[in-house]
């Protein structure tokens, strides 16, 4: 135990950062920092110093790809401009978009969660059914249980594929909805 | 000073609804496709006449927005309902503003404005409209980057928490099996969901995993099938009884957490 606690601490942030490069390559969603340090038995900081010098090192050598903090954890993904050549190799074309209901759906979701049908239908003034059932299977939101009020209505939230299909690190990286009133006036 | 003009448009809610159920026109329904609902319409026709939010000529905008739904034919009932809606306070609004105000300097103040709640909706929906725009934009964006695809091995994603959407899947594959078995039912067995629900922890708790189309197959006849499937929605909600796949679409089992 003792030969493997002195083995870790050689490991240089050079290293660290190689063996995280790895880690990041090979999960299927966003990795965390904490199951990182987990992982690797490092802690927190020298992780993160790890992945701070991998993500700097992608930029310095203009990579085509980025390592990009995303839902909560970490993602190596191509860079935006050569998503034409990418798109060429893998004969994608941009997925269908969410319809103006549903987006307008998703958004009071999004700001007012865990929110009711009829919180979402006070809102918008207008009846949001078919929008939260593409919404569901699209995995976008996902139920947050009952509210315990008359009729007991379900409760709906946003989901870790959300964050994951916006791009955003959490939901606090969503603007302000203040700020929008901002844009109204 | 607003003219003081009759009412000029007659709204009769039988023959306008009965005339949106009937009416045919797809270009309508294109063109109206456009507006996410009544309040989307409303901010589009206040934009239109260029009036300032927060002092809407009331009856000019009750007009455009009278004239707008009498174009929309054909939508769905659902949808023309929540904008019938609108056009009724839209009118209770404008009668409002027709009456004459209570003549009291001292408590002016304190008389709201009929339109105020209206106000206050709008300006509430048009942030959302914006933050729905700015989600449009990101996944623009988003649809741009791209990760390394799923490694297809089961053992890396060897447990796949299962929807409601998946165990009705299921459910229905089964009935669906069940449908070709011909089976005579001579009397009626009784099974009541408090039974199904004991029988089913108990299977739980002495197998600590249990293969729900196994379990389903098990049973014989629809009423059997239906409060079996009733049953596992009530355990799963209130006890600690997970579902999960092993594999993806493998089957779904009951786990004791």
């Amino acid at each position: 135990m003792e030969q493997a606690a002195e083995a870790q601490e050689k490991r240089s942030t050079e290293r660290l950062a190689a063996i995280v490069e790895a880690l990041i390559f090979v999960a299927d969603e966003p990795i965390p920092t904490k199951l990182l340090a987990e992982i690797l038995e490092e802690d927190r900081d020298a992780v993160e110093a790890a992945v701070e010098s991998l993500t700097s090192r992608y930029n310095e050598r203009k990579s085509g790809l980025q390592v990009r903090a995303i839902a909560g954890g970490w993602q190596i993904s191509t860079r935006t401009e050569y998503h034409e050549e990418v798109r060429q190799f893998l004969k994608t074309r941009p997925s269908a978009k969410l319809s103006l209901a549903s987006l307008e759906t998703l958004a009071v979701i999004a700001y007012k969660q865990p929110v009711t049908v009829p919180e979402i239908l006070e809102i918008r003034g207008v009846q949001s059914a078919s929008a939260i059932k593409t919404l569901l299977e699209k995995r976008l939101i996902i139920t947050k249980g009952h509210k315990e009020t008359v009729g007991r209505p379900m409760q709906y939230g946003t989901s870790k594929d959300f964050l994951i299909h916006f791009g955003l690190k959490d939901l606090t990286e969503l603007p302000s909805i203040e700020d929008f009133e901002d844009l109204v006036q | 000073m607003e003219t003081q003009q009759p009412e000029q448009f007659s709204f009769d809610f039988n023959t306008e609804t009965a005339q949106i159920a009937a009416g045919a026109g797809d270009e309508l329904r294109l063109q109206m496709g456009e507006f996410a609902g009544p309040l989307d319409l409303l901010l589009f026709l206040i934009r239109q006449e260029q009036a300032n939010i927060f002092d809407i000529p009331i009856a000019k905008i009750t007009d455009e927005y009278v004239r707008y739904i009498r174009l929309m034919k054909r939508l769905d009932i659902s949808v023309a309902a929540d904008f019938l809606v609108m056009a009724a306070t839209l009118i209770e609004i404008k009668s409002k503003m027709l009456l004459p105000r209570e003549i009291s300097t001292e408590a002016e103040d304190e008389i709201e404005d009929p339109r105020k709640e209206l106000v206050d909706r709008l300006l509430e929906y048009e942030k959302f409209k914006s933050a729905a725009e700015m989600l449009y934009e990101r996944t623009t964006i988003e649809q741009a980057v791209f990760a390394r695809g799923k490694i297809e091995s089961d053992e890396n994603n060897a447990e796949i928490s299962a929807t409601v959407f998946d165990l009705l899947t299921v459910f229905e594959k089964i009935l669906h099996r069940h449908k070709e078995v011909v089976t005579m039912e001579i009397h009626r067995e009784e099974v009541s969901l408090s039974d199904m629900i004991r029988n089913l922890k108990r299977r739980i708790f002495e197998e600590l995993e249990l293969n729900l189309v196994s379990f389903f197959e098990e049973l014989h006849t629809k009423r059997e099938l239906v409060t079996a499937f009733m049953a596992v929605l009530e355990i799963v909600r209130s006890e600690s009884v997970k579902l999960m796949q092993r594999q993806t679409f493998g089957d779904i089992i009951l786990k004791k957490v």
